[in-house]
């Protein structure tokens, strides 16, 4: 006698711990097996873009902010390299080296979270502690610079809200060295762990075309093993003048995903301290424009946000707000090809495969 | 390596019936507009070509142009009649290192664009954002649904110039 089998609908979400906020999944299932994922999204829609058509130009630096929360300083970074574009106006040296610092900062906290909150998702709570602690250490660098913690609105167009703090430089230099070991500590703890890496490796495979195909970017598209880093291979800001490796995976499983994170951090490093110690003098304020109002016209740019590829599109008509803004969300993109890299595998994978695409759902619904 | 100008006249020596067109004169990037129901065959080209090879396609915007006759409602709301919404490609060949963007205009009142899902993967999500934010319909895509807003909005297209915010959501009153 056969068995009878149907298949499963399963629903994952909108409010479970692993989504890393509101998202809800749509599990179809042939007994424990995944045959097809259908995400929903839209929880966290706060209509970012139909804002931007009501605001002035750095008005809309604030509402960057709270799409990808974890990551504030880069958001404002794509946007006012897209404005500044679009003005044709360059800016200080100064303001361009406290650009990129700040940067990599957030780069090295926001991946923290990410692999943080990956250990807590497959089982390992003490790593997302580790993590935080060191998160704090950059979150104080932040406050004591423009004294907010998470949303900074520190980037403005053609400078910075704020000059450095004089201590700045001194506490910055000291975190290097202090942070450094903590990754070994965190490979310790974490990424060689066998019960880890039995539950990432070969999981969530997701191919190099495919990932080329479907847009993904990031560590996601670099943990497939495209050497592929709008740092290096589209330079915006100053980066060309750095000195650092882009980190690539083998397989692009899960576990690849992760390890480029961490290796990005050990990257991060290196251009912090390639350019702390070449700050120049200057006002921080001398380039930014009286009354911002760009030319006719449009501009798509983007850059490395610690999730991907950020872009922002700009139409401006001619007057002092944008006519239209379209970001080009990392997280949305990336997670788009959840369904690739969930088919065959468990329910319990997803999970895992979820995290090591760390989305932000701020970014996702916008 | 092409530039936009060397693309584009490919491009209109491939295509001569596609209505190509290129807008140079603008300050950072000069902009491809193409015919809605032709950007199927010309991106196919566009990927597949050995000397094109555009295989990432960075972004998918669409857009409202705003650009038909605008007339006020008797409670002083705009409302646009006419005109186009027009979306936008943006690619990028990551082996030859070159970008063009590329533009296509539906008219307002039948936005009809012919969807590029079946080249690159990552138009889906981008073509149901611009059909929830704009109404653009894209012919031939696989599951065109409201990605953003709830499944019920039944209000409009919120991203349109001409957007009225609903006094009510589900029998509900709504406060702004």
């Amino acid at each position: 006698m056969a068995l009878k089998t149907e298949e499963l609908v399963l629903n994952m979400g909108p409010q479970h711990p692993s989504t890393h906020g509101v998202l809800r999944l749509e599990l179809e299932l042939e007994g424990e097996v995944v045959t097809n994922v259908k995400p929903h999204l839209g929880y966290l829609h706060r209509c970012f873009e139909k804002h931007c058509e009501a605001m002035t130009y750095p008005q809309v630096i604030p509402y960057t902010d709270r799409m990808d929360y974890l990551a504030s300083m880069y958001n404002n970074f794509g946007y006012v390299v897209g404005v500044e574009k679009l003005l044709g106006i360059q800016v200080p040296e100064r303001v361009e080296y406290i650009r990129v610092i700040m940067g990599e900062l957030q780069r090295i906290a926001s991946h923290l979270v990410a692999l943080g909150t990956y250990g807590l998702d497959i089982g390992a709570f003490t790593p997302f502690l580790y993590c935080f602690i060191d998160r704090e250490k950059i979150l104080n660098l932040f406050e004591i610079t423009c004294g907010a913690r998470l949303l900074y609105n520190y980037m403005w167009v053609g400078g910075l809200s704020h000059d450095i703090h004089p201590d700045f430089v001194r506490l910055t230099k000291e975190f290097i060295p202090y942070f450094r070991p903590h990754i070994k500590e965190l490979n310790d703890l974490l990424t060689y762990n066998k019960i880890f890496i039995e539950r990432t490796v070969n999981i969530g495979v997701l191919p190099i075309d495919t990932a080329i195909n479907y847009g993904a970017s990031g560590p996601v598209l670099r943990g497939s093993g495209m050497k592929w880093d709008l740092r290096k291979n589209d330079p915006y800001s100053i980066y060309d003048r750095f000195d650092f490796d882009i980190p690539t995976g083998k397989n692009g499983d899960c576990w690849d995903r992760y390890y480029v994170r961490v290796l990005e951090m050990e990257q991060s490093l290196r251009i912090i301290e390639q350019a702390i110690d070449q700050i120049p003098d200057g006002d921080v304020q001398s380039a930014i424009p009286k009354r911002i109002k760009p030319p006719k016209g449009t501009v798509y740019s983007r850059v490395e946000n610690p999730k991907g590829e950020l872009g922002y599109f700009i139409i401006s008509d001619g007057s002092t707000s944008p006519f239209r803004v379209k970001v080009r969300a990392p997280s949305f993109v990336n997670l788009s090809v959840i369904g690739e890299m969930c088919k065959g595998h468990l329910v319990a994978d997803v999970v895992a495969i979820l995290g090591s695409i760390d989305i932000v759902l701020g970014e996702v619904d916008r | 390596m092409k530039n936009p100008q060397e693309i584009f006249e490919i491009l209109s020596a491939q295509f001569p019936d596609a209505n190509i067109q290129i807008d140079a004169s603008l300050p950072v990037e000069p902009i491809i507009s193409v015919n809605p129901l032709k950007i199927n065959v010309i991106s196919k080209f566009l990927a597949e070509n050995n000397e094109m090879l555009f295989d990432s396609l960075m972004n998918l915007s669409g857009v409202d142009d705003a650009n038909g006759t605008k007339t006020k409602d008797e409670d002083g709301n705009d409302v646009i009649n006419g005109g186009t919404l027009s979306v936008y490609y943006h690619l990028h060949a990551t082996k030859l290192n070159h970008k063009i963007t590329l533009k296509v205009s539906a008219p307002r009142e039948n936005p009809e664009v012919e969807s590029v899902e079946n080249i690159w993967k990552t138009a889906n999500w981008h073509e149901r954002e611009a059909f929830d934010m704009l109404g653009i319909k894209f012919l031939n895509h696989p599951d065109l649904r409201r990605i953003l807003m709830p499944y019920d909005w039944e209000a409009g297209y919120p991203l349109r110039k001409d957007y009225k915010n609903p006094e009510f959501y589900q029998g509900m009153k709504v406060t702004y």
